[in-house]
């Protein structure tokens, strides 16, 4: 099988935080990381590297030069080859024109069985770029993976998380999968991989190696519009009751007459 | 020291490992006398942080000191045991065998100990022969195709469980051999043998969750094919390769020293006295600036002997002497000062750096005390 794998760098948001006056991230000194949810796709389609002979993973970000540390992560993580659609003309781009440039490296790359996407990314939360790069690339796709059950000849067997449940879903390859982090727990690096993920070489595209013109890509092609953007404020923490029915329907009720609800 | 990027993601995978599966309840039971789960192991094993400068053919990762030296810096930042248990593999276990062994050696015993499937023990201090490791009295004696081995080792870290051990022995008893560190041979020693026994394990100040005792040898028989090296040149391989062990110990202590650190400096920003975090006064931040000082200067003398060790300078054992020297002696001062920051909750075993401040302190003592390494300092210097 080939897989490929959209990858992101993305500012650790743990550490990340909002300027008050202009309402945007406050990027710098801030470590950069792999998204987690791309780290539980790359680790699905690694273990069925393992699982399956034969199989390549290769990852594509778009991005700057920097993200080339990241490839390598991924590289010692497991990965066979990493791509880097980077250009001054890819930036400012949103998910529409991300994954018009993304899904043009897939295409330069060529055949493949199964694409993996993380479900969305720590510094948009859009979870769009997976399903736009398959409408791209007019293939189906599958959001909110929780588990591949099978993978047969011409299709594969998925779990599709919901909010009370999920939907088992066979769906025809080649697919764009995205991943949910209930998917598995990513793997940690080898030492020796790590010293071969230096050894290679990075393939760095830009609009001119993808042929993609240039006005469908980047800011120019990007229509989304930043309105505003504001951390929401804390909900409290809830609070559990425990006993019989019976003695959590009286604290409850004490708990609402304290408040003056009732 | 500026690091390279694939130095950078070593210190991550490192930093990724010992955050999630170091987890304060564990190291405490362990502390309290629990075995050392064999889970960690083997997922250090599969990480590939027991054969980290091993060559690839020998089940190795095929890397560097430097990485060694993160490696080993991160876990012991997390887990001072931790990291024993990491370096054994790599330095005084695999160490003699990738400096002295045939292929035939390398395969049977580098691959095993390299992939952690196989523990190997270092046998060279004896009761009687510990700083002057040349007074070795277990004596090896020729005996058709095998050695007869007879004598007590002390101290062995790993001794109980180990499949094999390194043993130090004199095979040389003629007078020019006498009293030296002439004459002494390197075997390997399978612990199953007849003739090998453990002494019980040592109830020790730290380090608890890794067994030490000793090995004692009573008529052993050891083919001439487990000779490591060549007969008579053993103590020129238990030297060799204290030269890394020394780097190791450097690694581990500015590990244990910059955990201590961030105790203290977290215990600071959060106690209260008179009205103020204790981070406000004066008598407590130098303390803390004197600690990070300490502890960059001990950092950039063990990285700074990982890379000379890297590039086989002639200057590499100096330097490891030094950075083990002033690195234990500087996460000593650095643990008993977090402690003293602490107050009255650093002498309590629910702060974490009570368990660092035990630790620690036979890092001063270990592969060479500060005492031997300020003899090679100034023996390097001054000359014979």
């Amino acid at each position: 099988m080939k897989i490929f794998v959209l990858v992101k760098q993305v500012p650790d948001t743990n550490e990340v935080k909002i300027d008050p006056v202009t309402g945007t991230l406050i990027r710098e000194g801030v470590p950069s990381i792999l998204n987690p949810d791309d780290a539980n796709a790359l680790e699905e389609a690694l273990a069925l590297k393992d699982q399956y002979p034969g199989t390549t993973v290769d990852v594509i970000s778009m991005g700057p030069p920097q993200a080339n540390y990241m490839l390598r992560e991924c590289l010692a993580l497991g990965a066979d080859n990493a791509y880097l659609l980077s250009s001054r003309t890819f930036g400012g781009a949103d998910t529409c024109a991300t994954s018009t440039t993304l899904a043009a490296g897939v295409k330069k790359i060529g055949e493949y069985d199964i694409i993996f996407a993380g479900r969305q990314a720590i510094d948009g939360d859009t979870a769009q770029v997976g399903p736009q790069t398959a409408q791209r690339l007019g293939i189906p796709s599958v959001s909110y993976v929780q588990k591949i059950r099978e993978v047969k000849d011409k299709t594969v067997v998925v779990e599709r998380a919901l909010e009370d449940g999920y939907e088992i879903v066979e769906i025809q390859r080649p697919c764009v999968l995205t991943a949910i982090k209930e998917l598995n727990t990513p793997r940690y690096m080898t030492v020796r991989q790590i010293e071969e993920a230096y050894k290679k070489d990075i393939t760095v595209w830009d609009e001119f190696d993808l042929k993609v013109d240039p006005k469908t890509v980047g800011l120019i092609a990007s229509p989304t519009q930043v309105h505003k953007s504001f951390t929401p404020p804390p909900k409290g923490a809830g609070e559990m009751l425990h006993g019989t029915p019976s003695e959590m329907a009286a604290a409850l009720v004490s708990k609402l007459t304290e408040k003056h609800v009732l | 020291m500026i690091f390279s990027e694939k130095h950078e993601l070593m210190r991550k995978l490192v930093r990724d490992f010992a955050e999630k599966e170091l987890p304060n309840e564990l190291l405490d039971a362990i502390d309290e006398g629990a075995e050392y789960p064999k889970e960690v192991l083997d997922k250090m094993a599969k990480a590939g942080f027991f054969g980290i400068k091993t060559p690839l053919e020998y089940g190795g990762q095929g890397s560097d000191c430097v990485s060694y030296v993160i490696a080993i810096e991160e876990i012991a930042r997390v887990s001072a045991v931790s990291a024993v248990w990491m370096s054994a593999p790599n330095s005084l276990g695999g160490g003699p065998l990738m400096l002295a062994g045939t292929e035939a050696q390398l395969q049977k015993y580098l691959k095993p100990v390299a992939t952690g499937k196989g523990i190997m023990a270092f046998g060279l201090t004896e009761p009687g022969a510990g700083t002057d490791a040349g007074g070795t009295v277990t004596t090896a004696v020729k005996d058709g195709d095998y050695y007869i081995l007879n004598g007590r080792k002390t101290f062995i870290t790993t001794a109980p469980i180990a499949d094999w051990s390194i043993v130090y022995a004199k095979t040389d008893f003629s007078e020019k051999a006498k009293g030296r560190s002439r004459g002494i041979s390197a075997f390997i020693v399978d612990m199953k043998l007849p003739g090998v026994s453990c002494g019980k394990s040592e109830k020790k100040m730290g380090l608890k969750g890794c067994p030490t005792s000793d090995v004692i040898l009573e008529d052993v028989r050891v083919h001439k094919d487990d000779l490591l090296g060549e007969e008579n040149r053993g103590f020129q391989n238990a030297m060799k390769t204290l030269d890394l062990g020394r780097i190791g110990v450097a690694a581990t202590s500015i590990g244990v020293a910059q955990g201590a650190l961030d105790e203290a400096v977290k215990y600071a920003k959060e106690r209260k006295q008179f009205g103020r975090r204790i981070a406000d006064f004066q008598a407590i931040n130098f303390m803390i600036a004197d600690m990070a000082t300490k502890l960059q200067a001990a950092k950039e003398l063990t990285y700074r002997a990982a890379q000379l060790k890297d590039l086989n300078s002639p200057e590499a054992g100096t330097a490891a002497s030094m950075a083990k020297y002033y690195a234990s002696e500087v996460c000593n001062e650095i643990a008993g000062k977090a402690v003293q920051i602490h107050g009255g909750y650093g002498y309590i075993a629910e702060y974490k750096v009570e368990r660092m401040y035990r630790d620690c302190r036979v890092f001063t003592i270990f592969e060479g005390t500060s005492q031997v390494q300020q003899m090679v300092i100034a023996g390097n210097i001054i000359g014979a």
